[in-house]
């Protein structure tokens, strides 16, 4: 007997998003989005509460699908980012003709193939949710559909994330092969008690990771990264940059501890070292960059790679240091992409960094966020975004990887560069053109939110990390 | 039980003037400008005299850590914890008594943003005092950091020419240094389970706990690398000119004043006392950059044509006379050096200040420029006079009795360390007077100099607590000496006993791996 109800947050959803989609159909043709916007921020609202309702650990339908508090605690981030980059897009999507009832659909959808991820219990399951959340991705890529630069992004997207799927999807079959079986509790009872992994099944898990990786855009892996996080609608990039890498890094902990958590010695050089590339190439590589949206591209590419050092530790304390990561992270991002999506010059969106210049003398209060967002960014105390980098090298050091953590931590150096880039042109530059005002009561709502949240979180860390903590554990039984 | 909370209350207290001003004072008009200056200025006197409270509550003759404050923070061993002892509180004390003479130096030069500027100060002397109040080394770390935030400010906002080289090198050189600490941070706590500095204190004579030597080097590196940065130690002393040069007056005195002592604080809190075997053997490392930087920097300050750049070299040369004091591991050293600290606060700082002086008059700090002021401006000149012989280490000076203990605790420890460091201070003799006699002896010929004024109330009202201060510490220096005293007495004990501990360990250990030869 399946148990339907272990479930629910995700069959609310999908049913949600159909109901939406016959709303928005039977609207009148070319009426505005608002009503399917604030219904789908609702129904994301009610599957939160029925995922904090949820309770226990269990597997259900055939093994494919597992609750416990660490998917309860990826839902919950998933479902907030959700939320936040629906309300982000108001703006944006009626002032660039995106107004169609189908984006919070796709949104939904999107959401709901990351639900179904962070509770695959199965390589089969884990595929299927893969796939849920990346066609509508896709599809949200090229939503613009009469500006070639959004639909090359959308294509560009398109192909390499079928190669990465390809890849994934190879890795599965050889690990299938040298496991017989597709459960990660039946792998890991499999894998118990040998010395090491055979060589078949070392090359599943690398093209399985390589596969994750593509999806949370890791170095050597990142190479879409920056073009679609440029090309895209802004908000579809505050999208893009927020829910799916907390859904990405979630699968990516669950498949590679539950299953082959006993063999970690044989996988961990791998997650170093694309960790490590990725901190490196995060910090460097964005320096040069002047287009916001691609300087938080290489920045994203950055902080996947300081949250897998949390992995390479492959510890509770690791993937408590991640999940706390992917919180602050989450939200430090929203409040980013809510000061981009208010960069604009009457109806023109602009993009440049140095369209910021003098920011602080013309807009005080987003300039404050946005500096608050910088510094934490670049994980400088007090602010959130120090913590996070505090309890994935609390782990790294724990665990004995000290090159890891001295690279990372000098990376971290050279990324403070380019985010105090961003406030040297906010704060000490004259300002040449204002950018327009109002900048919109969600996005300012949005910002001071966010900004106080990172600000304040350091004094009281414990609600977060505590809970983080719990989740963490049930990968650890 | 219920205590009251003074030191948070002193280290929190300009954080709240920072928000009053933040969320009340609306507008950039002459009165808004004004309600800020007032605010800012309120703040830090009453922060002041808070101060004052802690230093009449404070109990002399014990090395115990006093007002001890412990709130649950974070958990499992990293908590809230603060309290002082006689090597913080004169530190606190120097610090909350520069804050509003900062202020008042920034009355009139600062014209734009004014509100930014305050909370930027503001919000530097809750920093400020809450590293010199944390017990936690996380907090410690937090405090610490968080500095850079509106130092950098302050620099690339309010700076001069060259604001946003100098303020990026500042930030950057300094967050280099202290990511490493912080790694070594977080080892601690692994290996101790907590972050408390008075128990890591008590863990290195601990026999079961101590931290063997050889990482005790390691961790030691992690954290000289964040200090030195921010003593400044030669080699890496190059921000600070930059920092100095094109910080606005108020910001050159902070940085010189308290977040200099930072760096010599952190030796004396976490160094000394926590890794003390790894401490001595690197003392001739200490010993060689610090000589280095007293006799090289003070000869780069003979050179240069900048007042402010100069003053900056000899910061980094009196900083070398905290090191080589602090690593003598003697009373006298110690003491000298935390005294060196105390007087080099207030005289650069006053040094800093008759720069702006006459930088506000006339808008450049080249020493070309200037000459012969003594006959427009005679109290200038007097002012200026005693700082400078304050700095040169003119007995009846605070600068003197500093100097005089790290030279007699060197030459316990190394006589040739002691010899470099005299030549040291014929040069720093010889620097700062040839500065003096440049700019306010002479001829006063140049056209623009004849307009120039004396010392206006205000400035009077800034330079009056600064002279009486550093006569004060020149001539009763024992009002400070005795707070310290008992701490850096206990300080050298344990330092000796972990030594003994040490050395109790190696033959043990020798026999033990002998035994299993055989």
């Amino acid at each position: 007997m399946h148990d339907f109800a272990i479930a629910l947050p995700e069959i609310f959803l999908a049913v949600a998003a159909m109901a939406l989609l016959m709303i928005g159909v039977f609207q009148k043709p070319g009426s505005d989005m608002g009503l399917v916007s604030w219904l789908g921020i609702l129904s994301l609202a009610v599957a939160l509460v029925l995922v904090v309702t949820g309770e226990g650990d269990s597997v259900s339908f055939a093994g494919l699908f597992v609750v416990d508090p660490f998917a309860r605690f990826a839902k919950v981030l998933i479902l907030i980012g959700s939320a936040a980059a629906i309300v982000l897009s108001q703006g944006f999507v009626r002032r660039e003709g995106m107004n169609r009832f189908e984006y919070p659909v796709l949104i939904l959808i999107a959401t709901l193939g990351m639900l179904m991820m962070v509770s695959a219990n199965d390589l089969v399951s884990l595929y299927m949710g893969i796939e849920l959340q990346s066609l509508p991705l896709y599809v949200l890529a090229a939503f613009k559909r009469d500006s070639t630069r959004t639909t090359e992004a959308g294509l560009k997207y398109f192909v390499l994330g079928a190669l990465s799927s390809g890849m994934l999807l190879y890795g599965c079959s050889m690990i299938y092969g040298f496991t017989g079986s597709t459960t990660f509790g039946d792998i890991a009872s499999v894998m118990q008690g040998q010395e090491k992994a055979g060589i078949g099944l070392i090359i599943g898990i690398v093209f399985l990771s390589a596969g994750l990786a593509f999806k949370v855009s890791a170095v050597p892996f990142h190479m879409w990264t920056p073009d679609v996080y440029e090309g895209a609608p802004s908000p579809v990039t505050a999208f893009f940059a927020t829910a799916p890498k907390v859904a990405a890094l979630a699968l990516f902990m669950r498949a590679m501890l539950e299953p082959f958590g006993g063999m970690e010695a044989d996988w961990r050089q791998i997650i170093w070292l694309i960790s490590m590339l990725s901190m490196l190439l995060g910090a460097f590589a964005a320096i040069g960059q002047n287009n916001i949206k691609r300087l938080m591209a290489y920045s994203s590419i950055g902080h996947v790679g300081y949250a897998l050092v949390g992995l390479t530790a492959a510890t509770s304390e690791g993937v408590r240091g991640v999940l706390v990561y992917l919180t602050i992270y989450l939200v430090m991002n929203v409040g980013t992409f809510a000061c981009i999506l208010a960069m604009r010059r009457g109806d023109r969106m602009v993009e440049s960094i140095d369209d910021l210049r003098g920011l602080a003398k013309t807009h005080k209060g987003m300039a404050m966020a946005l500096a608050i967002f910088m510094f934490s960014l670049a994980g400088v105390p007090p602010l959130a975004g120090f913590f996070g980098k505090f309890y994935v090298f609390m782990a790294a050091i724990n665990a004995g990887l000290y090159y890891l953590a001295v690279i990372g931590v000098l990376a971290s150096v050279v990324g403070a560069f380019y985010y105090l880039r961003i406030i040297k042109i906010m704060y000490f530059d004259e300002p040449t053109e204002p950018l327009s005002k109002p900048i919109g009561m969600e996005l300012g709502a949005l910002m001071a939110i966010t900004a106080f949240l990172t600000a304040a979180f350091f004094v009281v860390p414990g609600i977060l990390v505590d809970g983080a903590a719990v989740a963490a554990g049930s990968l650890f039984p | 039980m219920f205590a009251f909370p003074l030191l948070s209350i002193v280290t929190f207290a300009p954080l709240v003037g920072a928000l009053i001003i933040l969320l009340f004072v609306r507008g950039d008009d002459a009165d808004a400008q004004k309600n800020v200056r007032w605010g800012a200025l309120f703040a830090t006197t009453g922060t002041f005299l808070l101060s004052l409270i802690i230093w009449g509550r404070f109990e002399y003759g014990t090395a115990e850590l006093q007002m001890v404050e412990e709130v649950d923070w974070i958990g499992t061993g990293i908590d809230y914890r603060m309290g002082i002892d006689g090597i913080s509180l004169p530190l606190v004390l120097l610090t909350t008594f520069l804050m509003p003479l900062c202020i008042l130096a920034s009355w009139e030069a600062i014209k734009v943003r004014v509100k930014e500027y305050m909370i930027a100060f503001l919000l530097m002397e809750t920093l400020m005092i809450g590293v010199f109040c944390a017990q936690d080394l996380l907090l410690f770390y937090l405090f610490f950091e968080a500095g850079l935030i509106p130092m950098f400010l302050i620099i690339g906002i309010w700076g001069g020419g060259r604001r946003i080289y100098a303020s990026f090198k500042f930030f950057l050189y300094t967050l280099l240094g202290s990511v490493l600490m912080l790694l070594a941070i977080l080892w601690i706590y692994f290996d101790a389970g907590t972050t408390s500095i008075p128990a890591l204190t008590a863990q290195a004579i601990d026999p079961d706990k101590a931290i063997p030597a050889n990482i005790q080097g390691w961790l030691w590196l992690a954290f000289f690398a964040s200090f030195a940065v921010k003593m400044p130690m030669w080699p890496v002393h190059t921000w600070l000119p930059d920092a100095h040069v094109e910080a606005p007056t108020a910001g050159s005195v902070i940085l010189a004043g308290v977040l200099l002592k930072m760096g010599g604080y952190g030796f004396i809190r976490f160094s000394l006392p926590m890794f003390p075997i790894a401490s001595m053997d690197f003392a001739p490392l200490v010993f060689g950059l610090s000589v280095v930087a007293v006799i090289y920097t003070s000869l780069v300050a003979l050179v240069q044509e900048d007042m402010k750049k100069l003053i900056a070299y000899s910061s980094v040369a009196h900083m070398g006379f905290v090191t080589i004091g602090l690593f003598t591991f003697n009373v006298q050293g110690i003491e000298g050096a935390m005294f060196v600290m105390l007087a080099h606060g207030l005289i650069s700082g006053a040094l800093f200040l008759c720069v702006g002086v006459v930088y506000d008059r006339l808008h450049t700090r080249e020493i070309a420029r200037y000459g012969g002021l003594v006959e427009r401006m005679p109290r200038y000149a007097f002012i200026f006079m005693l700082m400078t012989m304050a700095s040169v280490g003119l007995p009846g000076t605070a600068g003197f009795v500093g100097e005089f203990l790290s030279i007699v605790g060197a030459f316990e420890a190394n006589t040739w360390v002691a010899l470099l460091m005299t030549t040291g201070v014929i040069l720093g003799a010889a620097y700062a007077l040839l500065l003096y006699r440049r700019v306010v002896f002479g001829k006063l010929e140049k056209e623009d100099l004849k307009a120039m004024t004396d010392l206006s109330p205000r400035e009077i009202l800034i330079f009056a607590p600064i002279a009486v201060a550093v006569i004060w510490l020149g001539v009763y220096p024992s009002s400070f000496l005795d707070i310290m005293e008992p701490s850096i007495t206990y300080l050298v004990e344990h330092h000796n006993a972990a030594i003994a501990l040490d050395a109790a360990m190696q033959p043990a250990g020798a026999e033990t791996l002998g035994a299993a030869k055989h």
